[in-house]
């Protein structure tokens, strides 16, 4: 009746993921108390969790991204003071445990960190920047966030009921197989990446479609913001990298669920075969993360410069080189594996290339900053923060791009450290830049500043006492994924790092104090322009929050930095005193088919999971019907009137106005 | 508003200089059905990643028997020109059903569409016994790399055209419920796009494992 599923599944003797999943069973249980009690269901329900509007669902992405973060953050912690204090000992985490913990905080920060932090941002900017009123499609736009979510949902119910991969972050056959892994806790991967990637490849076609079909007037492609082209070139990869990664997980379930054999050891499978076909996706994933947040840093590093990005072609080009070479660049994750001196080479310089447009890049930030009148708000910190440690964390790269170098420093904590310092120093940094950046966009006030510089101190000198002692440690040939270790000269490194961890964690706290300060305080901290950093692009041209369809009248592009050159315009010639003739606008209307098509995806990863065929079927049949009945509806779309168009703009024409005059006088 | 004032680093790409109505016009977002057709054929373009990522595998394994059958022990060349045939022919149906919807001719419509239901249907029939017959003869996935390869490869193009065979049956469903809507005519356009790239899959398949594997 239950398949595989039985009460042994639930570790009621191992105190830690007992007690972990408590807490978390017990906040979960507390939120949704407080919001029944409180009464917010029907508004939750009616404008967050069925709502097909970008600007929410890109809120909802961002938020899924940070509590997981925690989530992530908390497996951090845990094997940092494992490997402070498993000095020929045993510590107090149990091999198994430790390797489901190291597994659990790779995946998760990964696909359930990052990737929901990124394709959040560029949803909620994307379309403002463009000056269009949502996405190309907006209820698949939903679909793709709840089943994003779904994946999460998978990976953390995997604390209690069962358990979680001991493979890695990347479930490297054999070991991955079903001989060596009978239990659960690769086929929660499995699914959980099987369902997530669903929704990040809806979430590509989606943006993908957006930026190439739906711009404003006069938006071509060499006026459009740099987010806008590195979400393009990010997106253009998803589409193009993550069906690598369905086919390859889909080959590991087959092997594992009907004795196939693509990956096994006997009857001639080909271990190294998924080893290639994971990087083929992996290297891509790696700049599908890393160029949205390149974007960012345009973005905020010309508007708090006040000045336009300096070598924007050349940006745009570097974007693309990247998007290309990206795809060619795998091998470099197994020198090791023994394809030859030529291969080797080939790949070697192919990933030194693209250090090139990189560093292209790292030359216009700093030049458009050269010159500048710089404001050293958090955003334009989190900017320079980035550009001080990704440098480094490139050059590390292109150390171990070299093959005989990578022989050496191969699966050692070097390498470690040096994903680390490109993907928390590049990807996060920008994340968190991007999140002080727009968070005045998405909710009308701004964040505290004084508490979130004292996050990005916290972050930046956690970051570098946390792994720069991995380098070194590395360096004395300490290897990854050790739940203990006998050697002395690698103690005194570990409880520095491990000292970095806890610095960090300060910082978090810092962000969690940030918000709710910035909440308390929102008031004092109001937007009341729409435009609080003197933005440079679209998005600062319409109200905070800005109304659900986005711009009233849609913008007319002329140039570059659409929205400064409007500004310019607008103070020489006192032009925009005269009323535009608003009309009617159509909006699509909220669906819960999102929602509820989560709801039967994870009732089948979980069915899936656990061999409970029926649960299979009724998910399947459950979703399949959730979409009929979506396609059967005969409204999608609803009227706001030209008279609400006009109350709403008009309100925000006289702020801007007020705002304006106060600061000419 | 900052004091800050500046000069443009870069003269506006698109127009030429002194030309001032020179300048490469953008219309604005494209229309519904150009936008929808796009985003699917990016989903087509993804999905035929995922077939690479199988024809791939497949080309890695083929030797890979483990001492079992070869693709020329096995295969039926007979039975997959058969197949063949009534896939192409299924596609040129799905055309008829196409056309019949722009002009707007419900029975037409669901003429053709029927047509490529029952085609589709005898290529998944053909398809079903060719597996059976391998498994019955000891020549399942499981035997060798080699047979997992294929078995996956043939088996992920088979499903596809089930997933078709239900979208198709829904769509004419929905035609007969609520007649030829703009947006019922936008997914009647992303079916017969899919349908017609599982034909160009096929061509792949049929090529590259039956054609190349019957070589003894």
């Amino acid at each position: 009746m239950f398949g595989k599923l039985s009460w042994s599944a639930i570790p009621i003797d191992q105190p830690i993921p007992m007690i972990a999943s408590g807490v978390v069973a017990l906040v979960i249980l507390g939120v949704l108390a407080w919001v029944v009690l409180a009464g917010h269901l029907p508004y939750l329900w009616r404008e967050w969790i069925t709502s097909v509007d970008h600007k929410r669902i890109g809120v909802m992405y961002t938020l899924l991204a940070m509590v997981m973060l925690l989530r992530g953050f908390s497996d951090a912690l845990m094997m940092r003071s494992q490997q402070a204090v498993a000095f020929q000992s045993q510590g107090y985490l149990p091999p198994e445990h430790y390797n489901q913990i190291f597994s659990a905080h790779g995946t998760i920060m990964i696909f359930f960190v990052a990737m929901p932090f990124v394709i959040g941002l560029m949803n909620l900017v994307v379309p403002l920047q463009l000056g269009v009123r949502d996405v190309a499609f907006p209820t698949l736009n939903s679909v793709g966030f709840w089943l994003t979510a779904t994946g999460a949902l998978l990976v953390n119910i995997s604390l209690v009921v069962g358990e979680f991969a001991r493979t890695g972050w990347l479930p490297y056959p054999p070991l991955s197989e079903l001989t060596y892994s009978p239990g659960v806790g690769v086929d929660y991967y499995l699914w959980a990446l099987q369902i997530s990637g669903v929704g990040t490849l809806v979430a590509g076609i989606n943006l993908v479609t957006t930026v190439l079909k739906l711009r404003t007037r006069g938006m071509t492609y060499l006026r459009m913001p740099m987010f806008c082209w590195t979400t393009l070139a990010s997106n253009l990869l998803i589409v193009a990298a993550f069906p690598i990664l369905t086919a390859t997980l889909a080959m590991l379930i087959l092997d594992r669920y009907f004795g196939f054999h693509f990956f096994t050891n006997e009857a001639g499978g080909n271990v190294m075969m998924f080893m290639n076909l994971i990087w083929a996706w992996g290297h891509p994933e790696v700049y599908i993360l890393v160029l949205p947040a390149f974007g960012i840093f345009s973005e905020v590093v010309s508007t708090f410069s006040g000045k336009p990005l300096f070598g924007y072609r050349s940006m745009v080009l570097a974007t693309m080189a990247i998007c290309v070479i990206s795809f060619m660049v795998w091998l470099h994750h197994f020198f090791t594996m023994g394809a030859g001196p030529t291969v080797n080479a080939i790949f070697g310089i192919a990933s030194m290339i693209i250090a090139v447009p990189t560093g292209v890049k790292i030359y216009n930030w700093l030049f458009t900053m050269y010159g500048g009148r710089i404001r050293f708000d958090t955003p334009m910190l989190w900017a320079i923060g980035f550009m001080v440690t990704f440098i480094l964390g490139g050059l590390t790269g292109v150390l171990v791009a070299v093959p005989p170098a990578d022989f050496l420093l191969h699966n050692s904590l070097f390498l470690v450290a040096h994903f680390h310092n490109v993907i928390i120093g590049g990807v996060l940094f920008g994340a968190f830049a991007g999140y002080a950046y727009w968070f005045p966009k998405a909710f009308g006030f701004r964040l505290h500043e004084g508490l979130g510089k004292a996050a990005f101190w916290c972050w930046l000198i956690g970051f570098y006492v946390a792994f720069m002692p991995l380098y070194a440690v590395g360096f004395l040939g300490m290897t990854r994924r050790m739940q203990h270790y006998d050697v002395p000269e690698w103690r005194p490194w570990l409880l520095i790092a491990a000292a970095g961890a806890v610095i960090i964690l300060i910082g978090i706290v810092f962000q969690i104090m940030q918000l709710v300060v910035s909440i308390r305080h929102r008031e004092e901290l109001r937007d009341r322009t729409g435009d609080p950093w003197d933005g440079r692009s679209l998005e600062w041209a319409t109200a905070s929050p800005p109304p659900v369809f986005n711009f009233a009248i849609p913008p007319d592009v002329t140039g570059e930095d659409a929205y400064w050159s409007l500004k310019v315009h607008a103070k020489q010639q006192s032009l925009g005193k005269r009323e535009p003739d608003y009309k009617d606008i159509e909006m699509p209307r909220n669906s819960p088919t999102g929602f509820v098509c989560a709801f039967f995806a994870t009732i089948m990863g979980f069915a899936l999971i656990w061999h409970i065929w029926w649960m299979v079927a009724a998910g399947a049949i459950g979703a399949f019907t959730t979409f009929v009945a979506f396609a059967w509806r005969d409204h999608d779309e609803y009227v706001i009137s030209a008279n609400e168009v006009a109350r709403i703009d008009r309100a925000n024409v006289e702020e801007r106005r007020a705002m304006t005059s106060l600061a000419e006088a | 508003m900052a004091d800050t004032t500046l000069a443009y680093a870069h003269p506006d790409p698109h127009r030429l200089r002194g030309i001032p109505h020179a300048a490469v016009v953008h219309e604005g977002p494209a229309p519904k059905r150009i936008v929808t057709g796009f985003g699917f054929w990016i989903f087509l373009l993804s999905d035929i990643v995922m077939f690479s990522c199988f024809f791939a595998t497949y080309a890695v394994l083929v030797d890979q028997t483990a001492g079992g059958p070869k693709g020329s022990e096995l295969f039926d060349l007979r039975r997959v020109a058969v197949e063949t045939v009534l896939l192409l022919l299924s596609s040129f149906t799905c055309g008829l059903a196409n056309i019949a919807a722009d002009i707007r001719n419900k029975l037409w419509f669901q003429v053709g569409m029927a047509a490529t239901c029952v085609l589709g249907l005898a290529f998944l029939y053909l398809e079903a016994r060719e597996f059976a017959d391998l498994v019955a003869r000891g020549a399942g996935p499981t035997r060798s790399a080699f047979l997992t390869a294929f078995f996956s490869l043939v088996g992920c193009h088979g499903l596809h055209v089930s997933a078709g065979i239900l979208w198709l049956l829904t769509m004419m469903a929905q035609v007969f419920a609520k007649g030829f809507r703009a947006d019922i005519g936008r997914r009647i356009m992303c079916f017969a796009l899919f349908w017609h790239a599982l034909d160009i899959i096929w061509v792949a398949v049929f090529s590259v494992v039956y054609l190349l594997g019957s070589k003894p």
